[in-house]
């Protein structure tokens, strides 16, 4: 959208302002990670050093959190892109009693701050004398990654007219082959965008995994633990910067591949 | 003579919703068979009932002989054109058609080269590595009934195909269904709620009404002979009289039906006294509304009959066999 008149000064400062607030304390961190300041964040830097990089490289505590969320985050999306296409296929296509009512209680958890989920988790796994694991954090984050895969693929169900399915039962296609070549093709963009948002929710939580972790610490809790400590900082800068970045590309894909996503499902109509 | 589709005595209910109540039907093979009826007179569940989408709370519905209970829709050899076509957005139009075929394991080498025939067999040659978006309603009309006829079904299901369409395109379509049903030999079963429609394409219309047939025959029969002042008013134009104001005319104390075009305007004084209310111009015909007897009229004057000046008095005659009495309880 573009308005003819350019807008005012100010009305263009204040937009100005405004992404600066949001965006300068991100490359802070950037310009953290090559201080040589260890003990405070001291501004400005008082020299700087690539010396960060190779000590984050070889602590093997780094590559132990970072090997924890990969594996937790996509444990978590998995989950959640079968059980979120799962609920979404079934309440966005067909009509049952209590539908509304699970269509608000798989989005609750997303809703209910993350202590909440947290506090009840830990009490109903001790109630079960299960221990603490990787298992129990996979299931904090499944919790909440769910309702992301399901928001994503509901919203294209709904734009997919349900006579498609119908169609190729029609002609000829069983559930499965229906599943295939009609359903998957017309959901896939949203899945894959919906999977990687909850990669990314899962990658960074911090709250839920404090309460449903043991011993383990993920990326987010080994930054949190490292910020305490005196020496060493800008190394959990570095670990920032390279997840920052990391992380920027899947969420520019899902961006993209949503639009694209959008073009093919309007060009249906 | 095996009928192509039989339902004896279907019902099928949704919880108190009695979508189809009863129903006794029998197609017979290569009729082009339309179901004609209001929204919610249960013509499309009928139609879904073929198709597999929905199962019988009650009866038997039986194809070409076979009891179809539980057999899902991709074991039923019936294919269904659907109101929005349905046609797969991700999918060119020649793996469209292609899809039936594909999905049995058909080698694609003969599954195009058949789509393709079937693209030509609905005059859309060339067409086949559009989107279905590119294509107009129209086309997507034929690119569906292509991709229902390449899989040779023995019954085609058409629900409300040429609803969105506009006027010329429909009545073109229509002719084209036609000729096309002559020509392959298929039983058709149409569900539409347009009369025109039905009287114009069907060999049989079945007339349904709150989940019921209520009058099933010839397009003829159904335009002149209705059953029930349902049917009478649902198809056409009819004139559906009261029994009172039968009495009054000079006919039997029952409910009755007379068509415009059979009613003659004489001069005044002669047959039915009847005053002129209103009239248009119609082309070949005008239509007059006259109010005869405590009850209004509808006649038809060919173009060549002076029309009376509104608010003039004629008279009305017709012939005593061009009153059809109906079966309605008076």
């Amino acid at each position: 959208m573009r308005s003819d008149r350019s807008a005012s000064f100010s009305l263009k400062l204040a937009a100005g302002l405004g992404l600066l607030f949001l965006h300068l304390p991100i490359l802070l961190i950037f310009v953290y990670a090559f201080t040589t300041e260890e003990k405070s964040y001291q501004w400005p830097p008082p020299g700087l050093t690539t010396q960060w990089f190779a000590i984050a490289w070889n602590r093997p505590d780094v590559w132990a959190a970072l090997g924890l969320s990969v594996k937790v985050a996509s444990i978590a999306t998995l989950i959640a892109l079968a059980l979120g296409t799962l609920c979404a296929a079934a309440v966005s296509q067909t009509r049952f009693f209590g539908r509304e009512a699970i269509s608000l209680l798989v989005v609750l958890p997303i809703a209910l701050p993350g202590i909440i989920t947290g506090i009840a988790l830990r009490s109903a796994f001790s109630l079960l004398d299960i221990p603490f694991s990787v298992w129990t954090i996979v299931l904090g984050h499944a919790t909440f990654c769910v309702v992301v895969v399901y928001n994503n693929a509901v919203a294209r169900f709904r734009r997919t007219s349900g006579s498609l399915i119908e169609a190729s039962m029609d002609l000829g296609a069983d559930g499965f082959q229906t599943f295939r070549h009609v359903v998957l093709p017309n959901i896939g963009t949203a899945l894959l965008a919906g999977g990687m948002l909850a990669f990314a929710l899962s990658f960074d939580e911090v709250i839920v995994t404090t309460f449903t972790g043991g011993q383990q610490s993920t990326l987010p809790i080994w930054m949190l633990e490292e910020l305490i400590r005196p020496r060493q900082r800008p190394v959990t800068n570095v670990v920032a910067m390279v997840v920052v970045l990391v992380t920027f590309l899947p969420i520019l894909a899902a961006y993209y591949l949503t639009r694209d996503g959008d073009q093919i499902a309007g060009g249906g109509k | 003579m095996t009928a192509a589709v039989e339902f004896q005595n279907v019902s099928r209910h949704f919880g108190q919703v009695r979508a189809v109540d009863g129903v006794n039907l029998a197609i017979a093979p290569g009729e082009f068979f339309a179901m004609l009826g209001p929204s919610g007179s249960g013509k499309t569940t009928c139609l879904r009932l073929i198709a597999g989408f929905e199962q019988p709370t009650g009866g038997s519905v039986r194809i070409f002989g076979d009891a179809v209970e539980g057999v899902p829709p991709y074991r039923r050899n019936v294919n269904t054109v659907f109101q929005d076509y349905a046609l797969f957005p991700h999918l060119s139009i020649l793996d469209n058609v292609a899809y039936g075929l594909m999905v049995k394991g058909v080698d694609k080498a003969t599954r195009l080269r058949q789509a393709e025939e079937a693209l030509e067999l609905v005059k859309l040659p060339g067409y086949g590595a559009r989107r279905p978006g590119q294509l107009s309603g129209g086309q997507r009309q034929r690119v569906a009934l292509a991709r229902a006829l390449v899989n040779k079904p023995k019954v085609l299901l058409l629900d409300e195909p040429l609803g969105a369409l506009d006027l010329k395109l429909r009545e073109q379509m229509q002719e084209e269904l036609k000729s096309l049903q002559r020509a392959l030999g298929i039983t058709f079963v149409f569900v539409t709620h347009d009369q025109g429609e039905a009287l114009s394409m069907a060999d049989r219309v079945a007339v349904f009404n709150n989940g019921n047939i209520v009058h099933e025959g010839t397009p003829e029969d159904i335009y002149k002979r209705p059953k029930q002042r349902f049917v009478a008013d649902f198809v056409g134009s009819s004139n559906v009289i009261a029994p009172d104001v039968m009495t009054r005319l000079g006919g039997e104390k029952r409910w009755a039906s007379l068509r415009p075009e059979a009613i003659r305007v004489r001069p005044a004084g002669e047959g039915v006294a009847a005053t002129v209310q209103q009239s248009s111009f119609l082309g070949a015909v005008n239509r007059l509304l006259v109010e005869a007897g405590g009850t209004r009229l509808h006649v038809m004057l060919p173009a060549d009959q002076p029309v009376p000046a509104i608010g003039t008095t004629i008279g009305l005659g017709w012939v005593g066999s061009d009153i059809h009495y109906m079966d309605d309880a008076s």
